[in-house]
């Protein structure tokens, strides 16, 4: 098994095809990375609403 | 017969507390898996003979694909089994798996058009392979839009779980659809009966990438299970617990 690219010039094109590989895995990417990032927005939320419910039950003296 | 087993299952307390320690292992696991697949598919594969070097989108096109279609089993079933045994954490697992199952199929449509531009000369046609994609997409955005619909819970959960099973129609079609219409897809590469039409060298890397995109669903299944929890348990003393006295270190993985 070899590196299949004189450099990284030569990889970044593809032989042409670069933009459309380098485009499908950057767009693929965006996806996953904004599915992992919403529940970790989620999370900070609930804790924030869960943290003001308890404020309200027992307020601090 | 024990049932016992089945009805913990339906706890969404005891999912929670169990999934705290798969979830680490899992991600870990699909890290490394993709990230060893895009490396190896992207640099050391060889080129295709005929594609040249399009063909490397095939290492995320395949892998989600697999699993937007294993993604709406995943849907279909929770919705069947919070509809017969009313439980909640099955609807819960139904809802999540509604936008990653969407995205994923995001994904396979969005890698395929800028695939089939340099291999077809065109973004789309309307083959029933893609199409019938579209129509999962479609199927995807309707549960997800159900579940925002009513005002009662249970009215969304029960219409979208009638929603995902009725759209499992869709699934064989997708399948067969590479070989009931011979149109521009081209037919599976992988598989599992017989020889399959890929080289070794582009199938390992391809294999690992599948795998690893298995790995991922299951982190994203358990990681927004996991807060749909939150959301709906915030009420319960155990989830208060676990937000007020630094729960929140232990779940960050």
């Amino acid at each position: 098994m070899k590196f299949q690219f004189e450099s990284i010039a030569d990889l970044l094109s593809m032989s042409g095809h670069g933009p459309y590989v380098w485009g499908a895995y950057f767009v693929t990417f965006v996806a996953i990375a904004t599915l992992i990032y919403i529940p970790y927005k989620l999370k900070r939320q609930i804790v924030a609403q869960v943290k003001r419910q308890q404020k309200i039950e027992k307020p601090a003296h | 017969m024990n049932w016992q087993w089945f009805h913990r299952l339906g706890s969404p307390r005891w999912f929670y507390e169990k999934t705290s320690r798969w979830s680490p292992w899992v991600g870990t696991l699909a890290l490394m898996t993709i990230v060893i697949g895009v490396i190896w598919g992207l640099g050391f594969a060889p080129e295709d003979s005929k594609q040249g070097n399009s063909y490397r989108i095939i290492f995320i096109h395949v892998p989600a694909a697999f699993l937007a279609l294993a993604g709406y089993y995943v849907m279909a079933i929770a919705g069947a089994v919070g509809l017969i045994w009313r439980m909640k954490l099955s609807f819960m697992v139904m809802k999540c798996a509604a936008p990653i199952g969407a995205v994923l199929t995001f994904i396979s449509l969005v890698t395929g058009a800028v695939w089939g531009k340099p291999t077809w000369g065109t973004w789309w046609v309307w083959d029933a392979r893609i199409t019938s994609m579209l129509i999962l997409f479609f199927l995807y955005l309707g549960v997800i839009a159900l579940q925002g619909a009513y005002q009662s819970r249970d009215l969304s959960n029960k219409s979208s779980a009638i929603l995902s099973l009725v759209g499992m129609i869709n699934i064989p079609i997708i399948y067969k659809s590479v070989d009931w219409w011979f149109t521009l897809h081209q037919p599976a590469t992988l598989k599992f009966t017989g020889p399959s039409s890929i080289d070794p060298s582009m199938a390992y890397p391809l294999l690992i990438m599948i795998f690893g995109f298995y790995c991922l669903y299951a982190w994203l299944l358990m990681k927004w299970t996991r807060l749909e929890i939150l959301e709906q348990e915030q009420k319960t003393n155990w989830v208060k617990e676990l937000l007020l006295t630094g729960g929140i270190k232990s779940s960050k993985s």
